[in-house]
This record gives structure tokens, sequence and C-alpha cells, in this order.
């Protein structure tokens, strides 16, 4: 009924048993694991734990300042991607100053989502904040499945990081290695800036006290918008790296929001650390999984999340609030 | 009053099969469903489930099974869907209610979509395929339900089952723990209940009657597919049941067939009907959070309201003439 | 509630009407038009090999048989079935029931086929297939009233497995579309390459649709097969093609088969990374003249941006101008009278000389075993393929008595 037909998971997930012999004779059962294929997928789970982690670290930013749940993330990453596509398409401009404009871009737009929506629903209950950004995640999906079909628009790999480096059990494609390293540089960036700078001090006890904070003269409400579009930001940042390896299309977010999700949750809702390490450590886990179990590689993270809300519900990092 | 409009809808619901296509109704009331069981989770118990898809999706598929592969009759079929939806309920609801609030949205969440996975990959689902052509066969060993008509009262009949339950549910002391539950739960537990023990009967009853909406819908549409299980049903069902209004009884009713209809009949709008949804969402989260059927049921009680006052100045002028 | 009790004695007078009618004079052309239906994938991953240029091949067909057909207008409406076998089964019911459709054409994704051909055989109306690949809906699935035109996974499999086979990459690792497509497909070429004297060494599995194939081209390139077999199609296919180049698959000796695989894939990969791909097609536009001319009238509509037709569309065309033949030789639109009509007429457009259909729905055609040019070699906008040998019908596809169809006595 939902019509949101069969969404592409850029997350890599969902092989079947690497060697599953279901010919007639002549087949070459594998029995061992050979450490080729292991080394590989778990190279591979770390590419998009890095991923994880940058969208994840976007939530858990709103999540842990502004205890809002922003189901637009996905289709604000999708944002992300279109805007480098567009850059590129329409104004000529690579990847390079696509990689500074698009989350710039993305950014305005979340600031425009809190202004205009998000802060009517501060005094209520915080599932409304879901609730809302969940119905603009849909329109923004709509908008684009109408403009731009589904099937996905390509987007070059940059000129300076194409090719790649043969590292004996895999080859791995510089573009691949490159999302490593910004991923990696970004988390640590905004995790310092958040734990360890005044300004994110006072973001964090905005949170915890809004009106002292606000009778010191600092002006919370700014700081909450800035935030969100912060964390938007990230979002959009992440969807602008995506673009030369996956589709540019409007589904991409659909599927990898929910599993970000899964990752807040699990790394704690509100701990930027938690949200960091869990990304990767997931990106890694998954990859696992593909080697030994395929058929679980999609499932292991919500299985892990149940065990987790059930043990320690407010994550592994987490405050319970 | 109140019966007068409840027998001019249900003579409406008799003869609607002539004025409209039936497999659309009939696709309608299985929403309905589906709603109404939604919300008396989240309406009346105060639970948010993100995961309902999972008991509708799952019992759509087990009914489809039984009667494609089992050959059942369609009361089986229909047994079958309706108690997988409340094992599955009861496993997935004794797990969640440990936590509340956001926790348990995304508890409920992870756990449908594992229901999800599952459905994809399992081979008696038929991952892409679903499982098609499922027969409808004869109830009771007397009525033929090959016939969109008939198949259209028994469905009704079923509806009308359903709400009767949740209404009972509602309007009984059952109910009247759950709204305490959710109005104030620690008083509730001052007060001596079991808070869990009736959030999670109040969840195997919603999944249960999400599960009868789902073998239903597998009967009505001839498929099980993996559209049933998705997380986006998850978000509709919350869609329909807020746009009708919470926590009413026929709100659920009202928003199912509003989202149904505009589905249906907006198709060739192709993907605005996605962006309308969603501004509906937004609109109702915005500024109707009481939706359709709360808001009118809100300006009848302020009319109703106004209406004593007036009677009532009347009154007192008529008693105390002015000097 | 006057007007409700009105449409009731209205609905109740024409249902004693048609009861009582003589059949005879119940209309010849059911509902007095020549409905046919275009159920197609309009915005997703086939949109562009389908889509709205098969609804364009559909209207063009309509439009050059006259419009008309006993004297009844001819109708072409369509819906986006999403890809999704609820939503293009919904669609098809509502269609016959409701709004008259006579015939469902088109229908890409093996998956909604299947179902859309359990719904027109139970309730009789023509199922013109050209977008479905699976075998399947000639074999086990087959129907009275179904007809698979174009082509289908047997003959990609066999034209393109054995030619590279017998190129000498005997074998094989499959990367396949989790659906019934996919699954037909690797089947289907599992079969052809062990015939053919080689080997297959396993498969993976593939979400439909994925857009990252990094885990399975890993465990492909970690299999040594000489050749991956891409049991996939549309985004799919070209996702795995660029990834492949990314990982350095073919550098590293491997050879990519794209098992289907059409002119647009070819434009959206570029012939830098396409060029010297193997492929099995039922016509290309720029085969001969009687193409070329069809071609250029489909790429007249301004819609078409200048996109020659694939075969799927050409298909749609000619399976419409057949149907459409065969309902005026039968004299009425009933869907066993006019299917045994197509039947008993030999099939003549620019696709095909003197093709036939059989019993199990299956069109009899040929297939071409085609390269895809290098960037040297083409001349012009679109001039991707050179047609390598052409493959004769009887070999093209799945013997009569393989298929398990029950038609097939």
């Amino acid at each position: 009924m939902s019509g949101a037909g069969r969404l592409p998971c850029p997350c890599g997930a969902g092989g079947g048993a690497p060697f599953r012999g279901n010919r007639p004779k002549d087949m070459f059962e594998l029995i061992g694991i050979p450490p080729q294929a292991l080394f590989g997928q778990l190279l591979l789970g770390l590419i998009n734990g890095a991923f994880y982690a940058l969208l994840s670290l976007g939530l858990s930013v709103i999540f842990g300042l502004l205890n809002v749940i922003n189901f637009t993330h996905g289709a604000q990453y999708m944002l992300g991607a279109f805007a480098a596509w567009g850059l590129l398409s329409y104004a000529g401009l690579s990847y390079w100053p696509a990689l500074i404009l698009a989350p710039i871009a993305v950014a305005i737009v979340g600031l425009a989502i809190e202004r205009l929506f998000l802060r009517r629903l501060y005094g209520y209950d915080h599932l409304y904040g879901l609730l809302l950004t969940f119905g603009i995640a849909t329109i923004l999906e709509g908008v684009f499945r109408q403009r731009y079909g589904s099937s996905g628009l390509p987007y070059p790999i940059p000129g300076l990081l194409s090719g790649g480096h043969n590292l004996g059990f895999m080859f791995l494609p510089n573009y691949r290695a490159w999302v490593v390293v910004v991923s990696l540089a970004v988390c640590l960036a905004t995790w310092f800036l958040i734990e360890r700078t005044r300004l994110g001090s006072y973001l964090r006890a905005a949170t915890e006290n809004a009106p002292l904070v606000q009778a010191f003269g600092i002006n919370v409400p700014r700081m909450i918008t800035l935030t969100y579009a912060f964390g938007v930001g990230l979002a959009g940042l992440a969807g602008a790296m995506a673009a030369p390896i996956y589709q540019v299309s409007p589904l991409m977010g659909s599927n990898l929001i929910i599993v970000v999700f899964a990752v807040v949750v699990i790394g704690g809702m509100g701990s930027i650390m938690g949200s960091i390490l869990t990304g990767f450590g997931l990106g890694i886990i998954e990859g696992f999984t593909k080697v030994f179990y395929p058929e679980a590689s999609n499932t292991v993270v919500f299985v892990i999340m149940a065990i987790v809300l059930l043990i320690k519900p407010a994550g592994l990092f987490g405050q319970t609030r | 009053m109140k019966r007068i409009a409840l027998a001019a809808v249900l003579a409406a619901a008799l003869a609607a099969p002539f004025a409209a296509y039936p497999v659309f109704l009939m696709t309608a009331l299985c929403f309905a469903i589906f709603a109404c069981a939604f919300n008396l989770l989240v309406g009346y118990a105060g639970l948010l489930s993100f995961g309902h898809a999972a008991y509708f999706g799952l019992a759509s598929y087990a009914t489809a099974l039984a009667m494609k592969q089992w050959g059942a009759t369609p009361e089986v079929g229909l047994l079958v869907g309706t108690a997988a939806g409340a094992a599955l309920g009861l496993v997935f609801g004794a797990l969640a209610i440990r936590r509340q609030g956001i926790y348990f949205a995304m508890i409920t969440l992870a756990l449908s979509q594992m229901v999800f996975f599952y459905a994809l990959q399992a081979k008696w689902t038929g991952g892409e395929d679903g499982i098609q052509a499922v027969p409808r066969r004869v109830l009771f060993g007397a009525i033929d339900l090959g016939s969109d008509l008939t198949m259209y009262y028994v469905v009704l009949a079923v509806f009308l089952f359903c709400i009767g339950v949740v209404y009972r549910a509602i309007h009984s002391p059952f109910g009247q723990v759950l709204k305490a539950i959710r109005e104030n739960e620690p008083r509730a537990i001052s007060l001596g209940y079991n808070v869990d023990r009736y959030k999670l009967l109040a969840f195997v009853l919603s999944a249960t009657l999400a599960g009868l909406g789902g073998a239903t819908k597998a009967l009505v549409t001839h498929i099980a597919s993996l559209t049933d299980v998705q997380w986006q049903m998850s978000g509709e069902v919350v869609l329909m049941t807020l746009v009708g209004g919470l926590g009413t009884v026929v709100g659920p009713v009202v928003g199912a067939f509003v989202i149904v209809t505009m589905q249906n009949y907006l198709a060739s709008l192709g993907e605005w009907v996605l962006v309308i949804q969603g501004l509906i969402f937004v609109v109702a989260v915005l500024a109707f959070r009481r939706g359709i059927v709360g808001e009118v049921l809100a300006v009848w009680q302020l009319r109703r309201a106004r209406r004593l006052e007036l009677a009532a100045e009347r009154a007192a002028l008529e008693a105390a003439p002015p000097r | 509630m006057k007007a409700t009790i009105l449409k009731l004695l209205g609905v109740a007078a024409v249902g004693f009407g048609l009861a009582f009618a003589p059949h005879g004079v119940r209309a010849q052309v059911s509902g007095n038009v020549v409905k046919l239906g275009v159920l197609s994938d309009l915005s997703g991953t086939y949109s562009d090999t389908t889509g709205n240029g098969s609804v364009r091949a559909a209207k063009m067909a309509a439009a050059d048989f006259g419009g008309k057909v006993l004297g009844k207008p001819i109708e072409v409406i369509s819906a986006d079935h999403q890809n999704q076998p609820d939503v293009g089964s919904g669609i098809a019911r509502r269609w016959i029931d409701e709004e008259g459709v006579d015939t469902i054409v088109d229908v890409p994704t093996s998956s909604v086929a299947l179902a859309v051909q359990q719904i027109t055989k139970e309730k009789n109306r023509v199922f013109l297939m050209s977008g479905p690949a699976s075998s399947d809906l000639t074999g086990k699935a087959c129907s009275p009233v179904g007809i698979q035109w174009t082509y289908d996974t047997y003959a990609l499999a066999h034209g393109t497995g054995g030619a590279l086979v017998k190129q000498g990459g005997d074998s094989w690792f499959f990367i396949t579309a989790d659906y019934a497509f996919g699954h037909a497909l690797e089947r289907d070429t599992s079969e052809a390459v062990l015939a053919a004297g080689g080997k297959v060494l396993g498969n993976v599995n593939a979400p439909f649709p994925s857009a990252d194939f990094s885990s399975f081209l890993l465990q492909a390139q970690a299999s040594k097969a000489k050749v991956i077999g891409l049991a996939n199609a549309g985004a799919d296919t070209i996702n795995s093609i660029k990834q492949a180049e990314e990982y350095g698959i073919v550098s590293g000796g491997q050879r990519l088969a794209g098992l289907l695989v059409f002119n647009t894939d070819i434009h959206a990969l570029g012939l830098q990374a396409a060029q010297g791909l193997v492929i099995t097609v039922a016509y290309d536009w720029d085969m001969n003249d009687a193409t070329r001319a069809f071609a250029k009238r489909f790429m007249a509509f301004p819609e078409s941006k200048g996109v020659p037709p694939s075969y799927i569309q050409a298909g749609v065309y000619t399976e419409v101008t057949h149907y459409l033949r065969a309902i005026q030789a039968a004299g009425t639109d009933e869907a066993t009278a006019v299917v045994a009509k197509m039947r008993e007429m030999p099939i003549n457009d620019f696709m095909v000389k003197n093709g036939t259909i059989r019993i199990d729905g299956r069109v009899m055609r040929e297939m071409y075993l085609a390269q895809v040019k290098s960037p040297a070699e083409s001349k012009y906008p679109f001039d991707y393929l050179k047609i390598l040998q052409t493959i004769p019908r009887d070999e093209a596809f799945r013997p009569l008595k393989d298929g398990g169809c029950y038609l097939v006595k």
C-alpha cells in the first residue's frame, strides 16, 4: 500500500552464502574462510561503518542536545547527495567545492525546518518531533522521486581519488579509503568541539537547564537552531561523500535511516563518542557477519539494538534522561 | 441522535459495494481494523509502537501460506493469521514493555525490522514475489468467497467484530486502568495495579487485532508481500490514526478510509501521493493533533457546552427576572 | 438518500438487462471499446527501458492501426506498478473488474508479471508480455492467454552463456538479484554454461535493488572465476559494472557477463566502461532500414528525448499491432478467440518475419548476439552495438517439452 518500492540499501548488506553450491556436479565447495575474504569484508565493513558513524553523529548531536529524534536525517543525507549532483550538473562545480557547499546548503534547509516547524513542538512529548520529522522526510522523498524518478543519477568519482591500491588481500579503491579518513576526522573534530570546547559546554549546559543558561545571557534558541543545522549539515556531508559511490537516488536515505537509528540507540542517544564508536563498530561486525553468516548481516544491528535496549536502555555509552 | 447516526452509517456500509469498487472498500476496511488495533495501544494505553506492521504483515503471510500451501478453508486461514499476530505480539510485547517512551518505540522498530528481513529471506514467504494467487475458497462450508460482493459482507462483519472488541475493551474496567496508566503510570503502580500485566495485555490484544486485519487483507487482495512488513507500513498506520483521531473509537476508521482513498484515487498523480501524505502528517502533528474525529468531537463538545451554558443563563434569567 | 435508491435501482436494472440479453447481441467488442492497459515501471529502475516508452509504443501501434478496430475505438491507458507485485496485481484486478480493460501489456519485473499472469488467466483476459524476462512465464507458470513476446532468460542465458564459454570463459560465479527474474536468469545461464562444458563455482544473492555491490564483487573476485555473471538488470547491472571497475575486477583478469543489458544501460555506463561486453538482444534499433524507420518515428516524440526504442518497447509496438490484427480477423475481442487467431496468423513486422506463437505462449523469433562497440567505433549517438551472429529460433528458446507448462501435452 505504501508504494515505497524496495529500497536500495547502500550499506552493502544482504548477501547470500558466498559459495552456495546449488548446482549439480563440478562444485567447488569452500569449507574454511580464506583470510583474503575475511580481511576484504572487514575493510568493506569499516568503510560502511564510516558512513554509519558520520550519519549517526549528526543524529546523536541533535538528539543529545535538542531531545529531538530527527527522522528527516535520511532525507537530508539524500539532499546532500543531490546538492553535490546539482552543483555538478547545473553549476559545473566539481566534487571539492561541492564537499563544502552541499553540507552548507542542507544545513540551511535544516535551519528552516527547525525555525518553522520543530520549534513549535518543544513543549510536547518528543514523540511528536519524531512524527513531524517523519512527515517532512516523506515530503522530501516524494518531491524528489516525482522530479527525478527512482532509478538514480550518476556522479563521477573525482579524478584525484580514482584508482586504487592492491593491498594483497584486496584491491582498495582510493575513494573508499578517503571516505574513512574524512569520516574519522569529522567525527573526532565534532566530538572535540562538543566535549572539550567552551561552545560545546554551553550547548551541553543548555540541554540540562535552558532557562538558567539563557539567564546568563546566552541566546539559547539560536544555539538550538544552529545545533540542528549543524547536525543536518553532517548528514548533508555524508550524502555528498556518498554520491560518487552510491547511486544518487531519492530513495538512498530511507533504508539507511533505520540502521542509523539503531546505531544511535545502541551507542547511547546523546553520547557523541558512543555513536562514533558504535558506527564504526557496527560496520565491522556487519563485515564479520557477512563472512560467517551472511543471511543475518541485515538483521544483526537490530538484534544488537534489541539486546542493548533490554539490558541498558540508555545505550552502551549513554545516560538515562 | 447517536443511534440514528449509527444506523445511517450501517445502512451506507451495507449499500456501499454497489456504489464503489468492493475490493477498494475491503482494503480500506482491513486497514481500518489495523488502525483501530494500533489506536488501542497508542491512543488508550499511550504506547507508541513504531513496528506494528510486523503483526499485520506476518499474519498476512501466515494466512496466505495456510490457504495456498495447506489448502485451508478461510476460517482456518484467518485463525492461523490472527494466531500468528497474537503470538508475535506476545513475544515482542514482553520484550518491549520493559521500557517506556522513545525506547519502547525504538525496540518495536528494531523487532519489526527483524521480521522484515526474515520475510525477505525465508523461503516460504517468497521474497520479492511474496505469496501470490491466494485462494479464498468457501467459508464455513457454505459461503463462497469468490465473489467480491460476498467477500465484502464477510469483511464488513469481521470489521464490526473488531470494532466491537475495541469498544468493549475501552469501556471496561480494563480500559479505565489503561487510561490511568497512560495518564500517570507511577500513580497507577502506587494504587497497586500490575501495570506491566495490563500493558502486555493491551499489546497482545492490539497485535491480535492487527493480525486479523492482515489475515483478512491477504484473502481480499490474494497476495501477501513485503510491503506489508516494511517500516513504511508502520509509519502509515501511525498516519492513519493520527489523521483520524488518536484516542477516539472511529477516528482510525476515518483515517484509514481517507488515506486508502487518497492512495487509490490519486494514484495517477504518482509520487505526489507521498508528498501529500507527508504534508498531511506535518499539518496533523503541528495543528490537528486531535485528528479529524478528535476535532469534530471537540467542536461538538464546545457547542454542547455553549448550549448548556446558554440554557443555564436563560433558566437563571427566568427564575429571577430583572426588576 | 434518493440518489442512493435511484443508483441501486439503476444497477439492478442494468443487471437484469445484462442477465437476460441474448448472447449474440452481447457486444462483440466488450464495452464497445478495445481497452489496452499498459502496466509498467514508470518511475523506477526499469523506467528507461520500458516505462513511458512502452506506453508510447502502444499508443503508436493503436494510431497506426487507425485508432479503431471492428468499428470500435482503441483506448490505451497506463499505470505504474512500482515493481511491486501487490501494487501491480491490485491495478490489474481493478482494471479488469472496474474499467473494462481487455488486455494487459508489457509488465516488466517478473514478480509482478507472475501475479498478473495468474489474474489474466483467472479472468480470461489477454496478457501481452514484453517486459518480463523469467522463462517460467512460458514454463511452469504458463497461461493459455499469456504471450511472452520479446525475450526470456533462457534466450539470454544460452546466447551469452554459450558464447562466452566458447571464448574460454569456462568458470562462472553469479551475482544474482534476489527475485524471480534474477533466479531464473541464474538458473538458465548455469544450465547453458554446464551444457557448453563450463563450471559454476558459486553465487551470491543480492537484494533487489542494491546500490552497493562491493561485498558481492569481493566474493566474486575471491572465487577466481573467469567470468562473473551479473544475473540482474537495470540500475543493478550499471552499478555492478561501475563498481567492478572501481575494484579492478576486469583489470585483474576476470570478465563481466552482463546478462541483460540495454542501450540505455550502455548509455549510462559510457562506451569506455562498457566496450567489449557481449550481450544477447532481441533486436537493435539500428539493425536494418525497417528498424531504423520505426526508431525514427519513435524518437520524433519530444518525450523520447532522442533515445531510440529498446527491444522491449519495440516489442510492445509489434505485439499490440499483431493483437489488433487478430481482433480484426476474429471478429471479437474475447480473449481465447483472439489468442487463437494470434497463433494462426504469422507475425510479420520490422522485428521478425513469419514468427509463430507456441502453445505455451512463447513467441518464436531470432535472437542476436551483439557486442558493445568501442568509443572509436561508434559514429553517432546510440550507435552502440555490432551484431556478431544471429541465433536461430529453435536454438534461442527452450524446447517445448522442457518447460513444465501444463498446456503442453
